[in-house]
């Protein structure tokens, strides 16, 4: 389950999919092989830090600083990551 | 989805389309680049058009380079490297390279012939992202039988394990039809065994070469529901084994009561560019009594947002009835024009899959008729030159 994601654990994105900025669509997305998922706001901010290096505890306090106003946003930013796992989009 | 038929064939009298004003559309999110008609194959089904060896002569790399610089501006952002072989394209890995450069996500679709490592390390290092190897069965008596060729199967084989061996995304394509289809499982095994990462489990569409041997081809309604049973069965059994292995099964339209949203809609998502610069809304389209435009004439802006065959389709001031009426016009916007023409004579009218449609029996003596017919694989007309130019002379 998403909350069992531990806050040292090393998120990176799965091999099949490359991640990248669409000017056309002013939207992060995803490709894979014959096909495109576009991501909103928070999710294509969450899957920007992952790089392999960064742990889930500094994703967040890297987007808790970048949005200050955001409140609280670390459950999300746990629930986002537990479904885009579960979506194979990352493996941990 | 796939291409066929011959071009235009004079027909005038057609009710003329808004011209130079723009339609509602999305962006042309998905190239597909069909970069040459040549290949070592002969495939049955093959969704090249019927005359392709009379088209013209192929676009240049700068062309091409071109093609593709101005698609990339628009939003494309999937570029297909299809034909025809592409690998018979010399300048492959420069137009990898290019399209690499710009943006894009490039796929080689290839049936893997003409393939090899160092082919293979070039185009990684050129940047291409994925490779999808067709096959026309799981044993090599079948699928050689199918590609025309005696040694199809093996370089296929090898070429699938090359293709992971260098860390590339693999999907491996299957068509199937009557021929093949019981084989289901051994297909999947094979897959599984190759460690694809997707698998597309395609029933054959009905166009181009294929239309001309549906007989040969439709599989038999008991036959596709094993096949679809088989494959839920292994989807369960590689999901509960933690196999990420993607099955993605693909039914025929004949077997439906409504036509599929084709292309997800006209002119919306997807742009065709031929081996001669012919700029189409889907791979088939060639076939209808429309005016295509090409490349080399007008920019691919002016094309997509346009031209008034990319517009004629658009939005629902086309349809008739039944359409015109129904409250599933928004969901499948119709269906397949082409079906329509093929199987109707009027490309206005609804796609015979529908059960609405005054055509639907057509469809329905297809699948009668695949009830009683005998396999011989002898009568099948195999995509090839000498074939070609006997459709291409009409």
């Amino acid at each position: 389950m998403s909350n069992s994601i531990a806050l040292h654990t090393v998120p990176k994105l799965n091999r099949l999919f490359r991640f990248q900025w669409e000017q056309a669509q002013e939207a992060y997305v995803l490709l894979y092989p014959e096909g495109m998922i576009q991501l909103n706001g928070p999710a294509g901010e969450i899957l920007a830090l992952v790089d392999g290096e960064r742990d889930v505890q500094q994703i967040i306090a890297q987007l808790q600083q970048k949005f200050a106003d955001a409140g609280d946003i670390s459950q999300d930013i746990v629930e986002f990551l537990g479904e885009a796992h579960a979506q194979n989009w990352i493996t941990l | 989805m796939r291409k066929t038929g011959s071009p235009c064939s004079g027909q005038s009298g057609l009710p003329n389309p808004a011209f130079g004003h723009e339609k509602p559309h999305g962006k042309p999110l998905w190239l597909l680049a069909e970069l040459t008609y040549k290949c070592p194959l002969q495939c049955p089904y093959c969704s090249n058009p019927l005359d392709f060896a009379g088209a013209g002569a192929e676009l240049t790399t700068q062309q091409w380079l071109d093609v593709f610089a101005q698609g990339r501006e628009m939003g494309a952002v999937q570029l297909g490297f299809s034909g025809g072989e592409p690998l018979v394209r010399q300048d492959l890995a420069d137009l990898i390279a290019g399209a690499h450069e710009l943006g894009y996500y490039t796929n080689l679709i290839t049936s893997g012939v003409g393939l090899n490592a160092a082919k293979m390390a070039a185009f990684k290092q050129a940047g291409l992202d994925h490779i999808q190897i067709s096959f026309q069965a799981s044993d090599a008596d079948v699928n050689n039988m199918l590609a025309g060729s005696k040694k199809a199967f093996e370089q296929k084989l090898a070429m699938a394990r090359e293709v992971k061996a260098q860390g590339y995304p693999m999907v491996l394509n299957f068509v199937t039809h009557r021929h093949n289809i019981d084989q289901i499982d051994r297909i999947i095994e094979l897959c599984v065994a190759l460690e694809a990462d997707y698998v597309e489990l395609a029933t054959c569409q009905y166009y181009g070469w294929a239309y001309e041997n549906t007989e040969q081809l439709l599989p038999t309604q008991a036959q596709l529901a094993h096949a679809e049973a088989v494959t839920n069965d292994y989807r369960e059994r590689l999901a509960a084994a933690g196999n990420p292995i993607k099955l993605i099964f693909v039914t025929p339209d004949y077997y439906e009561e409504r036509p599929k949203g084709c292309m997800n809609g006209w002119g919306q998502v997807f742009l065709t560019v031929t081996p001669d610069g012919t700029a189409l809304p889907c791979h088939s389209a060639r076939m209808l009594p429309l005016e295509f435009p090409n490349v080399a004439d007008s920019t691919l802006k002016e094309i997509w947002d346009a031209n008034p065959s990319f517009n004629y389709f658009r939005g629902d001031d086309w349809m008739q009835e039944p359409c015109r009426s129904c409250d599933e016009k928004d969901k499948d916007f119709g269906g397949c024009h082409c079906q329509a023409y093929m199987l109707t004579g009027d490309m206005h009218n609804a796609d015979p899959v529908c059960s609405k449609s005054a055509h639907h029996h057509k469809i329905v003596t297809a699948r009668e008729r695949a009830e009683t017919v005998t396999n011989a694989p002898d009568q099948f007309v195999y995509r090839n030159e000498r074939n070609s130019r006997v459709f291409a002379k009409g």
